[in-house]
């Protein structure tokens, strides 16, 4: 089974388990079709042959009854094991990223020097994530208007992001590379090409390039303050999403 | 002893009406379960085409995309000018054909279809137990269809928000997506009066003998199909409304404070909650699956054992 390639820690566990579950149903299925061919064709119609009644096999039909429930209760239990990891325990110390998606883009914040998010030394971006390799990154996903899906297929990341919730998910990028951020949650006409990046860079090139992006910045601010349209420029339209996650925080 | 000569009250069985004299009556509003039941046959089956349609430009789409289908730029100027397909008209695509299929294919036929047909056949009943309410429920359905076909041709097009219409998406569509609302309503009242017809019939009329346990597994199943819609439909409902009012009366039920669309904030956002349209959504989406297989299922355990000459067993 051809999965996408792992860029993250835990995207053997999440495979693993799919793979288990493939093989376990994949058996199954063979087995049910192969025996379905097979009472076809060995009780099939022949003259002079009448069929015998039956009440059914009491004994047979708690054994099918039993043994998928206890499939059931394993894959159960492993599961559990690998939602904590990935859903319940979040790491400490690590990389706090902000999403916020909107009708078509993905609104990326940083927090800058101060390690605080609604700052002036806050870095934004359109579509473009960076994150250092080898560190766990929380990312806090949210939305401005419709429903969207924060769909990293490479990390075996994929988190709804809904208006008036904040969704905190971690992963942490294992190798060095650039993948595709996809919306999987039909959010209007532009939805096909609601697309972003993710980079995963070494530790010097992540800083590198976040200092690049504040310097970038700063040198944009006094010319997008001055045109102070409606119009929004990428800088400017991080504002909205900010009153949404501060507004939708408190109710 | 003279007696007085006494016009006899007729005493008809329960769902034993006069033959029909008119061809309006013995056709069109007839009271026939088995009637209706081919009008709800037909009328599956001319929306079946209809979905059959919009999934055929999907793929068309898929196939070849950007292709033009140049009577499509006749037929939709709007979502295909020229024949070119735009974005939001292959969306509406797909949520139609998904929306006509389950709702107004599907459903109509294995329920309102086989259901009329088989189920006082299979329990020795004359008719079903309110053949009114049974012309109603057919009736009603026929202009759910009018409203969902109509909204092909309105500004803006047909509802694009897939078939679960997840809010805020369907609360800020264009007009068709109303459309959509009104016509899920109208169909769900006409679901609603067969669920009550089926459930009454099944357990009220069956023939002397007959008891649940003893009564063929076509109608069990189409029992609890009726037992699942008059349970989950009023919550669709419900939500159909909730969503109305979002959209025409100013209401917020699904619509958080600071909701900004296209760089600009939505007038009535505020105190909504996004999730409670996909809890609503699917407490009637669940039972929904079971509504749409359940009959078939019944259908198959009933043919099965015909063919393999022996009686079921489980």
């Amino acid at each position: 089974m051809r999965l996408p390639e792992q860029a993250s820690t835990y995207a053997p566990d999440i495979d693993n388990m799919f793979h288990l579950i493939m093989w376990i149903t994949g058996v199954i299925f063979v087995i049910v079709e192969l025996l379905l061919l097979f009472f076809l064709w060995r009780y099939r119609h022949r003259p002079g042959r009448v069929a015998t009644y039956t009440h059914g096999n009491n004994r047979l039909e708690v054994i099918w009854t039993i043994i998928p429930a206890l499939i059931c209760v394993m894959l159960a239990l492993l599961s559990r094991r690998i939602w904590d990891h990935i859903k319940e325990n979040m790491p400490h110390d690590a990389v706090e990223i902000q999403v916020t998606a909107e009708q078509f883009a993905w609104n990326i914040r940083y927090p800058g020097p101060d390690g605080k998010f609604g700052t002036a030394d806050d870095v934004t971006t359109l579509n473009q994530l960076h994150v250092p390799v080898g560190k766990p990154v929380i990312v806090t996903v949210t939305s401005k208007d419709v429903i969207h899906s924060f769909f990293l297929p490479e990390f075996r990341v994929k988190q709804d992001a809904v208006p008036g919730m904040h969704t905190r998910i971690w992963f942490e990028g294992n190798k060095v590379g650039h993948w595709e951020i996809a919306c999987a949650e039909l959010c209007g006409l532009g939805h096909f090409r609601m697309k972003g990046f993710i980079t995963v860079d070494t530790q010097e090139d992540y800083q590198k390039w976040l200092a690049e992006q504040a310097a970038a910045q700063t040198a944009e601010a006094p010319a997008a303050a001055a045109a102070a349209a409606p119009a929004p420029a990428p800088a400017t339209a991080a504002d909205p999403a900010k009153t949404v996650a501060e507004k939708g925080g408190s109710s | 002893m003279s007696t007085v000569a006494k016009p006899r009250e007729v005493h008809h069985a329960p769902g034993v009406h006069a033959a029909p004299t008119s061809f309006w009556r013995k056709y069109i509003f007839s009271l026939d379960h088995k009637v209706i039941g081919k009008q709800y046959l037909f009328y599956a089956l001319f929306m079946l085409v209809i979905g059959g349609v919009l999934a055929t430009l999907v793929r068309y789409q898929l196939a070849w995309p950007g292709r033009p289908l140049p009577f499509m730029g006749k037929i939709a100027p709007d979502g295909m000018p020229g024949g070119v397909m735009l974005p939001e008209y292959y969306n509406s695509l797909f949520t139609m054909h998904a929306t006509i299929m389950i709702f107004f294919a599907i459903m109509p036929i294995l329920i309102g279809a086989f259901g009329n047909f088989v189920i006082p056949i299979q329990i020795g009943a004359r008719d079903m137990a309110f053949p009114k309410l049974n012309m109603m429920s057919f009736w009603v359905a026929v202009p759910a269809a009018v409203v969902i076909i109509w909204s092909f041709f309105v500004t803006g097009g047909a509802a694009a928000g897939g078939w679960t219409s997840y809010a805020p998406l369907s609360a800020i569509q264009p007009k068709g997506q109303t459309l959509w609302l009104i016509s899920l309503l109208i169909l769900g009242l006409s679901s609603l009066l067969s669920a009550v017809n089926f459930l009454t019939t099944i357990i009220n009329m069956r023939a002397p003998g007959l008891t649940f346990f003893r009564m063929p597994l076509t109608t069990w199943a189409l029992f609890i199909t009726a037992l699942l819609l008059l349970l989950a439909l009023p919550v669709l409902s419900a939500a159909l409304i909730m969503l109305l009012f979002d959209r025409t009366l100013g209401t917020t039920f699904f619509l958080p404070a600071g909701l900004v669309v296209s760089g600009q904030p939505w007038p009535n956002a505020g105190g909504g909650q996004v999730l409670l349209w996909q809890h609503l959504f699917w407490f009637f989406g669940h039972p929904e699956v079971y509504i749409m297989i359940l009959p078939a299922m019944g259908i198959t355990s009933e043919i099965l054992p015909v063919f393999a000459r022996k009686p079921i067993f489980g």
